[in-house]
Protein backbone atom coordinates (compact mmCIF):
# COMPACT_ATOMS: atom_id res chain seq x y z
CA UNK A 1 0.00 0.00 0.00
CA UNK A 2 2.97 2.28 -0.58
CA UNK A 3 3.36 2.19 -4.36
CA UNK A 4 3.94 5.95 -4.44
CA UNK A 5 7.17 5.27 -2.55
CA UNK A 6 8.44 2.52 -4.80
CA UNK A 7 7.27 -0.50 -6.77
CA UNK A 8 8.41 -4.07 -7.24
CA UNK A 9 10.81 -4.86 -10.07
CA UNK A 10 9.05 -6.79 -12.82
CA UNK A 11 10.50 -10.14 -13.88
CA UNK A 12 10.52 -9.09 -17.57
CA UNK A 13 12.39 -5.95 -16.57
CA UNK A 14 15.01 -7.90 -14.65
CA UNK A 15 15.39 -10.24 -17.63
CA UNK A 16 15.95 -7.25 -19.90
CA UNK A 17 18.66 -5.97 -17.54
CA UNK A 18 20.67 -9.12 -16.85
CA UNK A 19 22.51 -9.40 -20.21
CA UNK A 20 24.11 -6.03 -19.54
CA UNK A 21 25.64 -7.33 -16.34
CA UNK A 22 26.90 -10.55 -17.91
CA UNK A 23 27.46 -10.59 -21.70
CA UNK A 24 27.20 -7.01 -22.96
CA UNK A 25 29.22 -5.45 -20.16
CA UNK A 26 31.14 -3.10 -22.46
CA UNK A 27 31.53 0.61 -21.93
CA UNK A 28 29.35 2.36 -24.50
CA UNK A 29 32.17 4.87 -25.03
CA UNK A 30 34.71 2.15 -25.99
CA UNK A 31 33.97 2.01 -29.68
CA UNK A 32 37.08 0.25 -30.91
CA UNK A 33 36.06 -3.24 -29.87
CA UNK A 34 32.95 -5.30 -30.24
CA UNK A 35 31.61 -5.48 -26.68
CA UNK A 36 31.86 -1.70 -26.46
CA UNK A 37 30.12 -1.19 -29.78
CA UNK A 38 27.42 -3.66 -28.78
CA UNK A 39 26.82 -1.59 -25.67
CA UNK A 40 26.67 1.59 -27.69
CA UNK A 41 24.14 0.12 -30.09
CA UNK A 42 22.05 -1.27 -27.26
CA UNK A 43 22.06 2.12 -25.58
CA UNK A 44 20.80 3.75 -28.77
CA UNK A 45 17.93 1.25 -28.97
CA UNK A 46 17.00 1.94 -25.36
CA UNK A 47 17.02 5.67 -25.97
CA UNK A 48 14.88 5.14 -29.04
CA UNK A 49 12.44 3.05 -27.02
CA UNK A 50 12.16 5.68 -24.28
CA UNK A 51 11.68 8.47 -26.83
CA UNK A 52 8.85 6.46 -28.38
CA UNK A 53 7.26 5.75 -24.98
CA UNK A 54 6.94 9.43 -24.10
CA UNK A 55 6.49 10.52 -27.74
CA UNK A 56 9.62 12.65 -27.82
CA UNK A 57 10.10 13.88 -31.40
CA UNK A 58 13.85 13.17 -31.34
CA UNK A 59 15.86 10.33 -29.84
CA UNK A 60 18.60 12.78 -28.83
CA UNK A 61 16.20 14.55 -26.47
CA UNK A 62 16.42 11.67 -24.00
CA UNK A 63 19.09 11.96 -21.28
CA UNK A 64 19.59 9.21 -18.75
CA UNK A 65 20.40 10.13 -15.16
CA UNK A 66 21.10 8.38 -11.88
CA UNK A 67 17.66 9.13 -10.43
CA UNK A 68 14.52 11.24 -10.71
CA UNK A 69 16.06 13.48 -8.09
CA UNK A 70 19.11 14.07 -10.28
CA UNK A 71 16.89 14.80 -13.27
CA UNK A 72 15.01 17.42 -11.22
CA UNK A 73 18.23 18.95 -9.88
CA UNK A 74 19.70 19.09 -13.35
CA UNK A 75 16.61 20.62 -14.95
CA UNK A 76 16.35 23.38 -12.35
CA UNK A 77 20.01 24.20 -11.72
CA UNK A 78 21.00 23.63 -15.34
CA UNK A 79 18.32 25.86 -16.84
CA UNK A 80 18.77 28.52 -14.16
CA UNK A 81 22.52 28.75 -14.66
CA UNK A 82 22.44 28.59 -18.46
CA UNK A 83 19.92 31.42 -18.67
CA UNK A 84 21.30 33.60 -15.91
CA UNK A 85 22.02 36.46 -18.30
CA UNK A 86 18.34 36.61 -19.20
CA UNK A 87 17.13 36.68 -15.63
CA UNK A 88 17.15 35.14 -12.19
CA UNK A 89 13.51 34.36 -11.49
CA UNK A 90 12.02 30.87 -11.12
CA UNK A 91 8.35 29.93 -10.63
CA UNK A 92 7.30 26.75 -8.85
CA UNK A 93 4.63 25.64 -6.36
CA UNK A 94 4.57 25.02 -2.63
CA UNK A 95 3.78 21.34 -3.10
CA UNK A 96 6.71 20.19 -5.24
CA UNK A 97 8.89 17.28 -4.23
CA UNK A 98 11.92 18.24 -2.14
CA UNK A 99 14.10 17.47 -5.17
CA UNK A 100 12.66 20.67 -6.63
CA UNK A 101 12.02 22.72 -3.48
CA UNK A 102 15.43 22.22 -1.92
CA UNK A 103 17.09 22.90 -5.27
CA UNK A 104 15.15 26.16 -5.56
CA UNK A 105 16.15 27.11 -2.02
CA UNK A 106 19.76 26.41 -2.94
CA UNK A 107 19.47 28.70 -5.95
CA UNK A 108 17.92 31.40 -3.76
CA UNK A 109 21.07 31.34 -1.68
CA UNK A 110 22.98 31.97 -4.91
CA UNK A 111 21.13 35.03 -6.10
CA UNK A 112 18.02 33.59 -7.70
CA UNK A 113 14.52 34.72 -6.85
CA UNK A 114 11.87 32.00 -6.54
CA UNK A 115 8.09 32.38 -6.50
CA UNK A 116 6.41 29.48 -4.69
CA UNK A 117 2.82 29.51 -5.91
CA UNK A 118 0.00 28.69 -3.50
CA UNK A 119 -2.32 25.81 -4.30
CA UNK A 120 -6.01 25.51 -3.50
CA UNK A 121 -7.49 23.19 -0.87
CA UNK A 122 -7.17 20.25 -3.28
CA UNK A 123 -3.63 21.03 -4.32
CA UNK A 124 -4.37 22.62 -7.71
CA UNK A 125 -2.45 25.50 -9.20
CA UNK A 126 -3.94 27.38 -12.17
CA UNK A 127 -2.37 28.56 -15.44
CA UNK A 128 -3.64 32.06 -14.53
CA UNK A 129 -1.61 32.01 -11.32
CA UNK A 130 1.46 30.99 -13.29
CA UNK A 131 0.91 33.71 -15.89
CA UNK A 132 0.45 36.37 -13.22
CA UNK A 133 3.75 35.39 -11.62
CA UNK A 134 5.81 35.67 -14.81
CA UNK A 135 8.21 38.62 -14.92
CA UNK A 136 10.73 39.83 -17.46
CA UNK A 137 13.37 38.02 -15.44
CA UNK A 138 11.62 34.64 -15.32
CA UNK A 139 13.83 31.94 -16.79
CA UNK A 140 12.15 28.76 -15.59
CA UNK A 141 8.78 27.40 -14.51
CA UNK A 142 8.84 24.01 -12.80
CA UNK A 143 5.58 22.38 -11.74
CA UNK A 144 4.97 18.72 -11.02
CA UNK A 145 2.65 16.63 -13.19
CA UNK A 146 1.08 14.81 -10.24
CA UNK A 147 1.67 15.23 -6.52
CA UNK A 148 3.30 12.35 -4.69
CA UNK A 149 1.41 12.83 -1.42
CA UNK A 150 -2.15 13.77 -2.30
CA UNK A 151 -2.30 12.71 -5.96
CA UNK A 152 -3.34 16.06 -7.45
CA UNK A 153 -2.86 16.17 -11.24
CA UNK A 154 -1.86 19.66 -12.31
CA UNK A 155 -2.99 21.31 -15.60
CA UNK A 156 0.40 20.81 -17.24
CA UNK A 157 -0.70 21.28 -20.84
CA UNK A 158 -2.33 24.63 -20.07
CA UNK A 159 0.65 25.80 -18.01
CA UNK A 160 2.96 24.78 -20.87
CA UNK A 161 0.95 27.03 -23.20
CA UNK A 162 1.39 29.96 -20.83
CA UNK A 163 5.13 29.28 -20.60
CA UNK A 164 5.42 29.06 -24.38
CA UNK A 165 3.52 32.32 -24.85
CA UNK A 166 5.98 34.08 -22.56
CA UNK A 167 9.00 32.19 -23.92
CA UNK A 168 9.89 30.75 -20.54
CA UNK A 169 11.36 27.24 -20.17
CA UNK A 170 8.88 24.84 -18.59
CA UNK A 171 9.94 21.73 -16.70
CA UNK A 172 7.63 19.17 -15.14
CA UNK A 173 8.50 16.50 -12.59
CA UNK A 174 6.49 13.52 -13.84
CA UNK A 175 8.10 11.03 -11.45
CA UNK A 176 4.78 10.03 -9.85
CA UNK A 177 2.71 10.35 -12.99
CA UNK A 178 4.38 7.80 -15.28
CA UNK A 179 2.38 4.59 -15.41
CA UNK A 180 -0.66 6.30 -13.91
CA UNK A 181 -1.61 8.62 -16.75
CA UNK A 182 -0.69 9.23 -20.37
CA UNK A 183 2.57 11.13 -20.70
CA UNK A 184 3.21 12.53 -24.16
CA UNK A 185 5.79 15.31 -24.10
CA UNK A 186 4.71 16.61 -27.50
CA UNK A 187 1.06 16.83 -26.58
CA UNK A 188 1.86 18.30 -23.16
CA UNK A 189 4.15 20.84 -24.79
CA UNK A 190 6.73 20.74 -22.01
CA UNK A 191 10.39 21.67 -22.51
CA UNK A 192 11.73 19.26 -19.91
CA UNK A 193 10.31 16.28 -18.04
CA UNK A 194 11.81 14.07 -15.30
CA UNK A 195 11.02 10.48 -14.51
CA UNK A 196 12.38 7.71 -12.29
CA UNK A 197 12.35 4.00 -13.19
CA UNK A 198 11.57 2.54 -9.77
CA UNK A 199 8.18 4.25 -9.62
CA UNK A 200 6.90 2.11 -12.51
CA UNK A 201 8.33 -1.34 -11.73
CA UNK A 202 11.81 -0.56 -13.00
CA UNK A 203 15.08 -0.60 -11.07
CA UNK A 204 16.23 1.95 -8.52
CA UNK A 205 19.15 4.24 -9.33
CA UNK A 206 18.13 5.28 -12.82
CA UNK A 207 16.08 8.20 -14.11
CA UNK A 208 15.66 10.29 -17.20
CA UNK A 209 15.40 13.91 -18.19
CA UNK A 210 13.71 14.80 -21.45
CA UNK A 211 15.21 18.01 -22.79
CA UNK A 212 13.57 19.44 -25.90
CA UNK A 213 16.10 20.39 -28.54
CA UNK A 214 16.80 24.09 -28.30
CA UNK A 215 16.49 24.38 -24.51
CA UNK A 216 19.56 26.00 -23.02
CA UNK A 217 20.81 24.00 -20.08
CA UNK A 218 24.17 23.70 -18.30
CA UNK A 219 25.62 20.41 -17.14
CA UNK A 220 25.04 19.19 -13.63
CA UNK A 221 27.60 16.39 -13.82
CA UNK A 222 30.86 17.41 -15.47
CA UNK A 223 33.35 14.92 -16.82
CA UNK A 224 33.43 12.77 -19.92
CA UNK A 225 31.46 13.14 -23.11
CA UNK A 226 28.60 10.79 -22.34
CA UNK A 227 25.00 11.74 -23.11
CA UNK A 228 26.25 13.98 -25.90
CA UNK A 229 28.48 15.85 -23.49
CA UNK A 230 25.58 16.85 -21.26
CA UNK A 231 25.83 14.31 -18.47
CA UNK A 232 29.16 12.72 -17.69
CA UNK A 233 29.48 9.22 -16.18
CA UNK A 234 29.72 5.79 -17.78
CA UNK A 235 26.18 4.83 -18.68
CA UNK A 236 24.36 2.46 -16.33
CA UNK A 237 23.42 0.21 -19.20
CA UNK A 238 21.59 -2.44 -17.22
CA UNK A 239 19.66 0.21 -15.32
CA UNK A 240 18.77 2.03 -18.51
CA UNK A 241 17.67 -1.27 -20.09
CA UNK A 242 15.40 -1.75 -17.07
CA UNK A 243 14.02 1.76 -17.33
CA UNK A 244 13.32 1.38 -21.05
CA UNK A 245 11.65 -2.01 -20.63
CA UNK A 246 9.57 -0.94 -17.60
CA UNK A 247 8.43 2.15 -19.47
CA UNK A 248 7.45 0.13 -22.56
CA UNK A 249 5.31 -2.12 -20.35
CA UNK A 250 3.86 0.82 -18.40
CA UNK A 251 2.80 2.50 -21.63
CA UNK A 252 1.43 -0.70 -23.21
CA UNK A 253 -0.56 -1.61 -20.09
CA UNK A 254 -1.56 1.94 -19.17
CA UNK A 255 -5.30 1.74 -19.74
CA UNK A 256 -5.58 -1.61 -18.00
CA UNK A 257 -3.50 -0.47 -15.01
CA UNK A 258 -5.27 2.85 -14.64
CA UNK A 259 -8.66 1.11 -14.63
CA UNK A 260 -7.46 -1.43 -12.08
CA UNK A 261 -5.78 1.10 -9.79
CA UNK A 262 -8.80 3.38 -9.91
CA UNK A 263 -11.07 0.52 -8.94
CA UNK A 264 -8.84 -0.47 -6.02
CA UNK A 265 -8.38 3.14 -4.91
CA UNK A 266 -12.12 3.83 -4.96
CA UNK A 267 -12.85 0.64 -3.05
CA UNK A 268 -10.28 1.69 -0.46
CA UNK A 269 -11.58 5.25 -0.15
CA UNK A 270 -15.18 4.07 0.17
CA UNK A 271 -14.25 1.38 2.69
CA UNK A 272 -12.40 3.86 4.88
CA UNK A 273 -15.09 6.54 4.67
CA UNK A 274 -17.82 4.05 5.48
CA UNK A 275 -16.02 2.60 8.48
CA UNK A 276 -14.06 5.41 10.12
CA UNK A 277 -15.67 8.59 11.43
CA UNK A 278 -13.82 11.92 11.67
CA UNK A 279 -11.66 11.35 8.63
CA UNK A 280 -11.06 13.49 5.56
CA UNK A 281 -9.70 12.67 2.14
CA UNK A 282 -6.79 14.98 1.34
CA UNK A 283 -6.52 16.00 -2.30
CA UNK A 284 -9.15 16.00 -5.03
CA UNK A 285 -12.06 13.62 -5.38
CA UNK A 286 -12.06 11.39 -8.44
CA UNK A 287 -11.47 14.05 -11.11
CA UNK A 288 -7.94 15.33 -11.06
CA UNK A 289 -6.65 12.69 -8.68
CA UNK A 290 -3.98 10.18 -9.58
CA UNK A 291 -5.58 6.78 -10.05
CA UNK A 292 -3.56 5.03 -7.36
CA UNK A 293 -3.40 7.50 -4.48
CA UNK A 294 -5.51 7.80 -1.34
CA UNK A 295 -4.51 10.20 1.43
CA UNK A 296 -6.55 10.54 4.60
CA UNK A 297 -6.34 12.52 7.80
CA UNK A 298 -7.75 10.86 10.88
CA UNK A 299 -8.61 13.35 13.58
CA UNK A 300 -7.29 12.93 17.14
CA UNK A 301 -4.49 10.50 16.23
CA UNK A 302 -0.93 10.79 14.97
CA UNK A 303 0.36 9.31 11.71
CA UNK A 304 3.48 7.50 12.85
CA UNK A 305 1.48 5.49 15.39
CA UNK A 306 -0.91 4.50 12.60
CA UNK A 307 2.01 3.38 10.42
CA UNK A 308 3.52 1.32 13.26
CA UNK A 309 0.25 -0.43 13.98
CA UNK A 310 -0.32 -1.06 10.26
CA UNK A 311 3.18 -2.50 10.03
CA UNK A 312 2.40 -4.87 12.92
CA UNK A 313 -0.46 -6.07 10.73
CA UNK A 314 1.79 -6.47 7.71
CA UNK A 315 0.64 -3.31 5.90
CA UNK A 316 3.19 -0.84 4.49
CA UNK A 317 2.03 2.76 4.18
CA UNK A 318 3.33 6.29 4.64
CA UNK A 319 2.40 9.44 6.55
CA UNK A 320 2.93 13.18 6.33
CA UNK A 321 3.16 13.66 10.09
CA UNK A 322 6.18 15.42 11.54
CA UNK A 323 7.15 12.34 13.54
CA UNK A 324 7.07 10.16 10.45
CA UNK A 325 9.20 12.60 8.53
CA UNK A 326 11.66 13.14 11.37
CA UNK A 327 11.14 16.90 11.40
CA UNK A 328 9.19 19.30 13.58
CA UNK A 329 6.61 20.21 10.96
CA UNK A 330 4.14 18.01 9.16
CA UNK A 331 4.29 17.61 5.38
CA UNK A 332 4.67 20.84 3.40
CA UNK A 333 2.00 19.58 1.00
CA UNK A 334 -0.62 19.14 3.73
CA UNK A 335 0.30 22.58 5.10
CA UNK A 336 -0.03 24.10 1.62
CA UNK A 337 -3.59 22.79 1.18
CA UNK A 338 -4.45 24.54 4.43
CA UNK A 339 -4.70 21.71 6.94
CA UNK A 340 -4.19 22.68 10.57
CA UNK A 341 -1.10 21.05 12.07
CA UNK A 342 -3.03 18.63 14.24
CA UNK A 343 -5.00 17.32 11.25
CA UNK A 344 -1.87 17.04 9.13
CA UNK A 345 -0.16 15.05 11.89
CA UNK A 346 -2.87 12.39 11.55
CA UNK A 347 -2.34 11.75 7.86
CA UNK A 348 -1.97 8.44 6.12
CA UNK A 349 -1.08 7.84 2.49
CA UNK A 350 -2.14 4.57 0.93
CA UNK A 351 -1.08 4.04 -2.66
CA UNK A 352 -2.23 1.01 -4.62
CA UNK A 353 -0.53 -0.61 -7.59
CA UNK A 354 -1.20 -3.03 -10.37
CA UNK A 355 -0.44 -5.93 -7.99
CA UNK A 356 -2.98 -4.72 -5.40
CA UNK A 357 -5.96 -7.07 -5.13
CA UNK A 358 -9.47 -6.58 -3.79
CA UNK A 359 -8.45 -8.85 -0.90
CA UNK A 360 -5.55 -6.51 -0.07
CA UNK A 361 -7.91 -3.54 -0.01
CA UNK A 362 -10.50 -5.36 2.05
CA UNK A 363 -7.83 -6.44 4.52
CA UNK A 364 -6.76 -2.81 5.03
CA UNK A 365 -10.38 -1.77 5.44
CA UNK A 366 -10.88 -4.55 8.00
CA UNK A 367 -7.79 -3.64 10.06
CA UNK A 368 -7.62 0.15 9.89
CA UNK A 369 -10.83 1.08 11.75
CA UNK A 370 -9.79 -0.80 14.90
CA UNK A 371 -6.28 0.71 14.74
CA UNK A 372 -7.71 4.21 14.55
CA UNK A 373 -10.18 3.43 17.33
CA UNK A 374 -7.46 2.00 19.54
CA UNK A 375 -5.31 5.10 19.10
CA UNK A 376 -8.30 7.38 19.64
CA UNK A 377 -9.13 5.60 22.87
CA UNK A 378 -5.59 6.40 23.93
CA UNK A 379 -5.77 10.03 22.80
CA UNK A 380 -6.57 12.91 25.20
CA UNK A 381 -7.89 14.87 22.20
CA UNK A 382 -10.63 12.29 21.68
CA UNK A 383 -12.01 12.64 25.22
CA UNK A 384 -15.61 13.72 25.09
CA UNK A 385 -15.85 13.32 21.31
CA UNK A 386 -17.73 10.02 21.29
CA UNK B 1 14.74 2.42 14.34
CA UNK B 2 13.04 1.62 17.67
CA UNK B 3 14.33 -0.86 20.26
CA UNK B 4 12.34 -4.00 20.98
CA UNK B 5 11.39 -2.54 24.36
CA UNK B 6 9.92 0.55 22.72
CA UNK B 7 7.99 -1.61 20.27
CA UNK B 8 6.74 -3.81 23.07
CA UNK B 9 5.50 -0.84 25.13
CA UNK B 10 3.94 0.68 22.02
CA UNK B 11 2.15 -2.54 21.12
CA UNK B 12 1.05 -3.22 24.73
CA UNK B 13 1.04 0.07 26.56
CA UNK B 14 0.69 -0.17 30.35
CA UNK B 15 -1.63 2.07 32.35
CA UNK B 16 -3.66 3.51 29.50
CA UNK B 17 -6.83 5.33 30.49
CA UNK B 18 -8.24 7.79 32.96
CA UNK B 19 -8.73 7.73 36.73
CA UNK B 20 -12.19 9.17 37.49
CA UNK B 21 -11.29 10.21 41.06
CA UNK B 22 -7.73 11.28 40.30
CA UNK B 23 -6.34 13.91 42.64
CA UNK B 24 -3.50 14.82 40.27
CA UNK B 25 -3.92 15.53 36.58
CA UNK B 26 -1.26 17.01 34.33
CA UNK B 27 -1.09 17.64 30.62
CA UNK B 28 1.93 18.64 28.56
CA UNK B 29 2.68 19.10 24.89
CA UNK B 30 0.70 20.66 22.12
CA UNK B 31 -1.44 19.24 19.30
CA UNK B 32 0.28 21.53 16.84
CA UNK B 33 3.61 19.80 17.52
CA UNK B 34 2.01 16.39 17.24
CA UNK B 35 2.25 15.17 20.83
CA UNK B 36 0.20 15.62 23.99
CA UNK B 37 0.58 13.57 27.17
CA UNK B 38 -2.00 13.60 29.91
CA UNK B 39 -1.29 11.87 33.23
CA UNK B 40 -3.83 10.97 35.90
CA UNK B 41 -2.70 10.00 39.41
CA UNK B 42 -4.30 8.84 42.59
CA UNK B 43 -1.98 9.94 45.36
CA UNK B 44 -2.49 8.79 48.96
CA UNK B 45 -0.18 9.63 51.85
CA UNK B 46 2.30 11.05 49.37
CA UNK B 47 2.44 7.72 47.51
CA UNK B 48 1.33 7.31 43.90
CA UNK B 49 -1.21 4.51 44.34
CA UNK B 50 -2.35 4.54 40.75
CA UNK B 51 -1.34 6.29 37.54
CA UNK B 52 -2.84 6.28 34.05
CA UNK B 53 -2.11 8.15 30.85
CA UNK B 54 -3.59 9.26 27.59
CA UNK B 55 -1.28 10.24 24.78
CA UNK B 56 -1.70 11.70 21.32
CA UNK B 57 1.54 11.18 19.50
CA UNK B 58 4.02 8.96 17.78
CA UNK B 59 5.18 5.50 18.81
CA UNK B 60 7.88 6.89 21.07
CA UNK B 61 5.41 9.21 22.81
CA UNK B 62 3.15 6.27 23.63
CA UNK B 63 6.03 4.02 24.71
CA UNK B 64 7.65 6.67 26.95
CA UNK B 65 4.26 7.43 28.56
CA UNK B 66 3.80 3.75 29.26
CA UNK B 67 7.29 3.30 30.69
CA UNK B 68 7.17 6.49 32.78
CA UNK B 69 3.88 5.48 34.40
CA UNK B 70 5.34 2.08 35.25
CA UNK B 71 8.40 3.71 36.79
CA UNK B 72 6.47 6.02 39.14
CA UNK B 73 3.66 3.69 40.17
CA UNK B 74 3.95 2.92 43.90
CA UNK B 75 6.66 5.54 44.36
CA UNK B 76 6.47 8.50 46.70
CA UNK B 77 5.88 11.91 45.18
CA UNK B 78 9.45 12.93 45.93
CA UNK B 79 10.83 9.83 44.29
CA UNK B 80 8.64 10.36 41.22
CA UNK B 81 9.85 13.95 40.88
CA UNK B 82 13.36 12.61 40.55
CA UNK B 83 12.45 10.60 37.44
CA UNK B 84 14.50 11.92 34.54
CA UNK B 85 13.93 11.57 30.82
CA UNK B 86 17.29 9.83 30.70
CA UNK B 87 16.08 7.13 33.07
CA UNK B 88 12.96 6.59 30.94
CA UNK B 89 15.10 6.34 27.81
CA UNK B 90 17.50 3.90 29.43
CA UNK B 91 14.62 1.75 30.61
CA UNK B 92 13.45 1.59 26.99
CA UNK B 93 16.95 0.65 25.73
CA UNK B 94 17.31 4.04 24.09
CA UNK B 95 15.40 6.23 21.64
CA UNK B 96 16.31 7.62 18.23
CA UNK B 97 17.78 11.12 18.55
CA UNK B 98 14.74 12.85 17.05
CA UNK B 99 12.50 11.15 19.63
CA UNK B 100 14.37 12.21 22.76
CA UNK B 101 11.84 15.01 23.24
CA UNK B 102 9.18 12.34 23.87
CA UNK B 103 11.04 11.20 26.97
CA UNK B 104 11.34 14.82 28.08
CA UNK B 105 7.57 15.17 27.68
CA UNK B 106 7.05 12.03 29.79
CA UNK B 107 9.22 13.46 32.57
CA UNK B 108 7.35 16.75 32.37
CA UNK B 109 3.95 15.04 32.35
CA UNK B 110 4.77 13.32 35.65
CA UNK B 111 5.93 16.63 37.11
CA UNK B 112 2.86 18.42 35.80
CA UNK B 113 0.53 15.93 37.50
CA UNK B 114 2.43 16.17 40.77
CA UNK B 115 2.41 19.96 40.58
CA UNK B 116 -1.35 19.79 40.18
CA UNK B 117 -1.55 17.62 43.31
CA UNK B 118 0.60 20.08 45.23
CA UNK B 119 -1.52 23.01 44.12
CA UNK B 120 -4.61 21.14 45.23
CA UNK B 121 -2.89 20.59 48.59
CA UNK B 122 -2.43 24.33 48.94
CA UNK B 123 1.23 24.51 48.04
CA UNK B 124 2.48 27.45 46.02
CA UNK B 125 3.60 25.86 42.76
CA UNK B 126 4.20 27.90 39.61
CA UNK B 127 2.03 27.31 36.54
CA UNK B 128 3.23 24.87 33.85
CA UNK B 129 5.11 26.39 30.96
CA UNK B 130 3.54 27.02 27.56
CA UNK B 131 4.51 24.43 24.97
CA UNK B 132 6.02 25.40 21.66
CA UNK B 133 7.29 22.95 19.06
CA UNK B 134 10.97 23.60 19.79
CA UNK B 135 12.27 20.69 21.77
Amino acid sequence: MDNNATTSLKKEVLDAMLPYYTDIYGNASSKFYKVGRDAEQALYKMRESVAKSINAPNVNEIYFTGSGCEADNWAVKGAAMANRKKGNHIITTKIEHHAILNTCEYLERHGFEVTYLDVDEYGFVTPEQVEAAIKDTTVLITIMTANNEIGTIEPIKEIAEVAKKHKVIFHTDAVQAIGHMKIDVKELGVDMLSLSAHKFHGPKGVGMLYIRNGVRIDNLIHGGGQERGKRAATENLAGIAGLAKALEIAVADLDKNVAHCRKMRDRLIKGIRDNIPYCRLNGPEDEGRMCNNANFSFQYVEGESILMMLDMNGIAASSGSACASGSLDPSHVLMAIGLPHEIAHGSLRLSVGEDTTEEDVDYVVSVLPSIIQRLRDMSPLYEGVE
Amino acid sequence: MYSEKVMEHFANPRNVGEIPDANAVGQVGNAKCGDIMKMYMKIEDNVIKDVKFKTFGCGAAIATSSMATEMVKGKTVDEALKLTNKAVMEALDGLPKEKIHCSVLAEEAIQSAINDYRRRSGEDVPEDKEYTCEH
